[in-house]
């Protein structure tokens, strides 16, 4: 038994070769630093080492759940998150639905490619964008609002307008993108299914309310689960680059607490242990939606 | 008459259709527009909101001053030299993986299956992963932009997927007993029938790399490293004027020049990416399907 394996791993040796690239740099990069987790539970300090440092249990863990940051990091990623998805999750279903609809063929083409465009743009440029429009004083709002009368907010500056820029901002920028995966699962929805339904007189809003809309349930609901799995690890980049001192109170997240204690402050085994506070959190939350995806609608993703 | 009435309504839908999609269009457009002819106006005019459809006064400074930075320069080189090299590691890396995980005579294939998937939820964090980064030694170094985080799961799941449905596997049986061993067969017919996804992948991974920053933010503190898109972050972002202090009169001028840089910018930055796009479209779109099979 074990010669036959040892047989064919040496009849299949090209295939490991091949695999050998990818398969060490996983290892380097991702799976090592996973060992590394365990200054959580240590004082680090770079003289003793990830082995050398003394054992602390749950100090860290504890440092954070007490301190005043907890609360705040924890309301604000999940209000941004909640945000994102309420708004950031029905309106490319509502897109694809319509755009599947729409009859001009070149009408339809030239809409898709223009929408999607933002997409490509870059988190850095997209905030430097939202910082330009957005000034108070020279930005474009601030001049539309003027040709009316009218006094454009300072929305940066506010606390309570931060999770609004956030999350319509980043529906300018994706909403067309994230819709491609609903199109394409109309796409594949059987002509014939409309050719009977135009037969029995079904109208625009009929064939999208008995087609479309249970035809893409499932993919909706994966998407919803991988959405809902990432609850609270809402992407670092554009919250850090939005910061700043005046709207501090909504934007600090967990992840920019991590960046802040870990790469500023020096504080690895604190930042680490918010960090893996956070996975933990993350893959509860994926295997809960997943789990009653299964038994709501019988799409899931495992 | 019932039929004309759905006739109609659907007429109705179909208007109210097109007019969301063109005011969506319009909202699209317009500010990428707007940064353009912001960039080639005068910044007084551009400020006080005399600019709306057509460049006013016509001004370049903001690009003259831009280009006299040799800071851009060296950061534009730096982002294409990332780009280019980070492409073919990655390519080489996700698409070979991607061969060998698509054949199904591959021994322990469940488990190495279960090895690539694990670190798609589970990371070591910010600090674990720096910690070990540096002690490759590979702070402050070119390599560190384009070879530890190449390997890019969802990528070999789209080359895996694209291998397992389109290279028939006669072919392979075919090859063997003419005495074509595994490697072979992977350059020889396999590559040349694959361009396609190495397309896919190629481009999706050039754009990110192009895009991205946050490598850059925590592994390089050298100035002649650093990509062009951690130098928009002090133009854009941190506000910081290239162009040094001033007082006076002349700190007017020169924040109405650091406004140009910014529109300017961000149109040198970002044209290459959406001039290139239009065409290539049919490939990014592809790679979204292919992953999407799989999802």
């Amino acid at each position: 038994m074990k010669n036959n394996i040892l047989k064919n791993v040496k009849k299949h040796y090209q295939l490991y070769l091949l695999l050998i690239p990818s398969a060490v740099l996983l290892f380097c990069f991702a799976y090592l630093p996973m060992f590394g987790i365990v200054i959580a539970f240590k004082d680090y300090s770079p003289a003793l080492g990830v082995m050398g440092s003394k054992f602390v249990g749950f100090k860290h863990f504890l440092q954070y759940f007490r301190s005043y940051q907890f609360g705040v990091t924890i309301k604000n990623t999940l209000v941004l998150s909640l945000y994102s998805i309420l708004v950031g999750f029905p309106l490319p279903i509502l897109l694809a639905l319509m755009c599947n609809q729409m009859k001009t063929k070149m009408f339809k083409k030239v809409f898709q490619v223009i929408t999607y465009l933002p997409h490509f743009i870059s988190t850095m440029v997209m905030c430097g964008l939202v910082l330009i429009f957005l000034s108070p004083s020279s930005g474009l709002f601030a001049n539309i609002f003027n040709l009316f009368g009218a006094k454009f907010p300072n929305l940066m500056a506010s606390a309570s307008g931060f999770k609004h820029v956030y999350v319509w901002s980043d529906i300018w920028q994706h909403l067309g993108w994230d819709s491609i995966i609903y199109l394409a699962a109309l796409a594949g929805i059987d002509p014939t299914y409309y050719e009977a339904a135009t037969v029995d007189g079904a109208s625009t809003l009929q064939k999208i309310k008995y087609i479309d809309i249970p035809m893409i349930l499932p993919t909706a609901m994966v998407l919803l689960v991988l959405r809902a799995g990432s609850i609270l690890g809402i992407g670092f980049e554009k919250v850090f680059l939005l910061q700043n001192v005046q709207n501090i109170m909504s934007s600090e997240i967990i992840s920019t607490y991590v960046y802040k204690m870990g790469m500023q402050s020096m504080q690895y085994s604190l930042s680490t242990a918010i960090g893996l506070f956070n996975t933990v959190v993350n893959v509860i939350v994926l295997l809960l939606v997943n789990l009653a995806s299964k038994k709501l609608t019988e799409s899931s993703l495992f | 008459m019932v039929k004309k009435k759905k006739f109609s309504q659907d007429t109705v839908v179909n208007i109210i259709f097109h007019v969301i999609a063109i005011l969506m269009i319009l909202i699209v457009i317009y500010p990428l527009w707007f940064v353009i002819i912001a960039s080639f106006s005068n910044p007084a005019d551009v400020a006080n909101g005399k600019v709306w459809f057509w460049p006013k006064s016509f001004d370049v400074r903001g690009y003259q001053k831009l280009f006299e930075q040799s800071q851009i320069w060296k950061s534009y080189l730096n982002t294409i030299i990332y780009t280019v090299f980070g492409t073919l590691v990655a390519l080489v890396v996700n698409i070979t993986a991607g061969y060998a995980m698509s054949r199904k005579d591959l021994p322990g294939r469940k488990w190495i299956n279960i090895f690539y998937l694990i670190p798609m939820f589970v990371s070591g964090g910010l600090i674990p992963t720096y910690l070990v980064v540096k002690q490759f030694g590979l702070l402050d170094s070119f390599l560190v932009m384009i070879l530890p985080f190449a390997v890019s799961t969802y990528n070999i799941i789209v080359a895996r997927t694209f291998f397992q449905n389109s290279l028939p596997e006669s072919l392979w049986e075919a090859a063997q007993i003419d005495g074509c061993s595994t490697i072979r067969y992977f350059l020889q017919f396999a590559i040349p029938l694959s361009k396609a996804v190495i397309a896919v992948v190629g481009l999706w991974t050039a754009v990110g790399l192009w895009n991205s920053w946050f490598n850059a933010l925590i592994y390089l503190q050298n100035e002649n490293l650093i990509p062009l898109q951690l130098l928009l972050r002090r133009i854009l972002i941190s506000n910081e004027s290239l162009l040094g202090a001033a007082t006076g009169t002349m700190a007017q001028e020169l924040r109405q020049l650091s406004d140009m840089m910014k529109y300017g910018s961000i149109v040198i930055s970002t044209l290459p990416i959406m001039m290139l796009y239009p065409f290539l479209q049919k490939y990014f779109n592809q790679g979204v399907m292919i992953g999407a099979v799989k999802g």
